[in-house]
């Protein structure tokens, strides 16, 4: 790798064409993420955080502007071994239906169609098992699965091929408190154990405290913050002050007193 | 020529002893390459777990590549093995981590016993289900004919609408094509004994009696009773269905009565549509290769059919729409919360719904023989 900024963003401008009218999501926005880091997107509803992560996915193109995703422009995303580079784990999973626990983790090895079967079910055995479930679940369908254990296998399936970098869309949303916990706790093992990057959009202050090493503040159409929890809770700004400072943020604010900064 | 990162395997003399040296990247997308791993299998065949190991030179190791090499060594450590932290921590991970998949004991005489059996069971299952569903929707017709102002009828015109209307210039094409190839065949035969005039009754009975209706059903079956598997299928899927009973909002209330209901009353229509295209089909083809004239088609034909066979055909086609709805809405609601499921519901929707307006049509041919002559 060249250096270590992991995601490089310049002058991106995304807009979406409504009747009558064009709605401006981003403009000339500028934003990088560098190796190791683990960075959260907040922002209000409709600020783009999550076309953004699809944007640095290369699901979505945005109307002007240069995304770089590790050193490589981001239209080069979607090609063969994709999922060597980038890990993505959507807000409800997506896991195919159709496929049992196993196959769902082992599909991107398996259609790479080099790798002997054998390697493949063993390493997503150690995959599975990494994340925290357990060699009985392998065969279970998705609609058998509790909502913590389908983000676990969809984490396993993100995983897979050990990207460098890892997104993470809203990773703790719809799970009980307890679910969530162990949820934050295995992101940070992973975290530190693998050297991964990642960045996650997330609304949960709990989440948000416990894993960012830095957050990035998305409103007016640009990252108007972004630096370690502290810098950006100081920063004067009516949506920064109502998000970390009303009354949720009070009662998670304990917890940046408890827990020292994530790794 | 090899590329720094192509995964390999060299021989280093160090102190003395030979070892095994692992360089390059060792990650599951160089793996990938065509013909690498089986270079790299016959590399890694000529050290076995008992030679010295040294992975400190590889350029990164992959849970993959670290099961690789954890398998060549039979599950266990080499003693004389040199590797770095981070690569360490890898193997730590492939070791505590690895296990054989739970395997599925083999089906034996007994298992495949029990394996018929439940599919008969199933298959009762199946039809139990369907007749509770008519007999669910005869209820609901009831509950209908005493409060219409409760029922569903924004739904219904809906689907009068998607079911019926929107089917009119496809089976109109149907119609006629096969009304054309229908009196050309017969024309053929006809000429042969002089017996012209006959096309008339032909086409007429044929038509009106059994393809007309049949057509219709069997396009409407593909098109409708699919979209009425999926739609229901997908509210499964998405949960709307346990939604609408938490409300208690009845399933056959909401969901079969108005399609039942639209598919009993669209269908005839339709039948009567296609038999009409048909026959314009027919009168054409017949007044060009045996200059019938349609002024002596249309005349004839009355006497040809009698009205019998006009309520027979339109009372069948009643029955295969609620046939048609009915088998759609139970695949439908039979469908399971993946994608796999609905597609199979949708398959077999399909095809019963055909096969069953078939037999039907069979039943109906034979029970009512002395019905219009």
């Amino acid at each position: 790798m060249r250096d270590d900024t992991m995601v490089g963003i310049r002058g991106l401008r995304t807009a979406f064409e409504l009747p009558g009218r064009t709605f401006v999501v981003h403009d000339n926005l500028d934003f990088d993420v560098k190796r190791g880091e683990v960075v959260s997107l907040v922002g209000g509803s409709g600020t783009g955080k999550t076309v953004l992560l699809r944007q640095i996915l290369g699901l979505e193109r945005p109307v002007a502007g240069e995304i770089q995703v590790l050193g490589r422009p981001v239209s080069e995303m979607g090609r063969r071994g994709a999922a060597s580079r980038v890990g993505m784990l959507f807000q409800h999973g997506a896991l195919f239906s159709a496929f049992n626990v196993l196959q769902n983790v082992a599909f991107p090895l398996l259609e790479l169609r080099t790798l002997p079967r054998r390697l493949v079910i063993e390493a997503a055995m150690v995959k599975l098992q990494m994340v925290g479930l357990k060699p009985e679940d392998a065969t279970k369908m998705p609609a058998d699965l509790s909502g913590g254990m389908i983000k676990r296998v969809a984490l396993a399936r993100a995983l897979i091929m050990d990207p460098p970098l890892l997104l993470l869309d809203e990773p703790t949303a719809g799970l009980d408190p307890d679910s969530s916990d162990g949820f934050v706790s295995l992101l940070r093992a992973l975290h530190r154990d693998l050297a991964l990057t990642v960045i996650m959009v997330t609304h949960d202050l709990d989440t948000l405290f416990e894993l960012s090493t830095r957050i990035a503040v998305l409103a007016d159409r640009k990252v108007i913050v972004t630096g370690p929890p502290k810098e950006v809770i100081a920063f004067q700004h009516p949506f920064v002050h109502d998000f970390f400072l009303g009354q949720r943020g009070q009662r998670a604010m304990e917890l940046l007193r408890e827990y020292p900064f994530a790794v | 020529m090899q590329e720094p990162s192509t995964p390999r395997l060299e021989t280093s003399a160090s102190g003395g002893a030979q070892a095994a040296q692992v360089l390059g990247q060792w990650t599951a997308a160089q793996f990938a390459r065509p013909g690498l791993l089986d270079k790299l299998r016959a590399a890694l065949a000529r050290f076995d777990a008992g030679a010295a190991w040294d992975l400190r030179g590889a350029e990164q190791l992959d849970h993959v590549g670290a099961q690789l090499l954890w398998d060549h060594w039979g599950r266990r450590r080499p003693q004389r093995l040199e590797v770095l932290p981070a690569q360490s921590a890898v193997l730590e991970r492939v070791e505590q981590f690895s296990s054989e998949l739970p395997r599925r004991p083999p089906l034996g005489w007994r298992g495949r016993y029990l394996a018929l059996g439940e599919g008969v069971l199933s298959a009762a299952m199946q039809l139990r289900e369907f007749v509770r569903l008519t007999g669910q929707l005869a209820i609901n017709t009831l509950r209908l004919a005493r409060a219409p102002q409760e029922g569903p009828w924004r739904d219904f015109s809906g689907h009068l609408y998607h079911i019926g209307a929107t089917a009119l210039p496809i089976t109109a094409l149907v119609g006629f094509l096969i009304g054309v190839v229908l009196a050309y065949l017969t024309a053929k035969q006809l000429r042969q004994f002089g017996a012209d005039a006959y096309i008339v009754n032909i086409l007429g009975v044929a038509l009106i009696r059994e393809l007309g209706p049949m057509l219709a059903a069997i396009l409407v079956a593909g098109r409708s009773g699919s979209s009425i598997t999926a739609q229901i299928g997908v509210m499964r899927v998405t949960d709307e269905l346990d939604a609408m009973s938490v409300m208690g909002i009845s399933h056959s209330f909401r969901l079969v009565l108005p399609r039942a209901m639209a598919l009993a009353i669209a269908m005839p229509l339709v039948s009567v549509w296609t038999t009409l295209c048909a026959l314009a089909g027919g009168m054409l083809a017949a007044d060009i290769s045996l200059g019938i004239t349609p002024t002596y088609f249309l005349r004839a034909l009355p006497e040809a059919v009698q009205v019998g066979s006009l309520i027979l055909a339109t009372s069948k086609s009643v029955v295969f729409g609620l046939l048609i709805a009915l088998i759609g809405c139970h695949y439908g609601l039979q469908v399971e919360p993946n994608t796999q499921s609905l597609g199979r519901g949708t398959t077999a929707s399909v095809v019963t719904a055909i096969t069953v307006v078939i037999l039907v049509d069979a039943l109906f041919a034979i029970a009512f023989q002395d019905v219009g002559f």
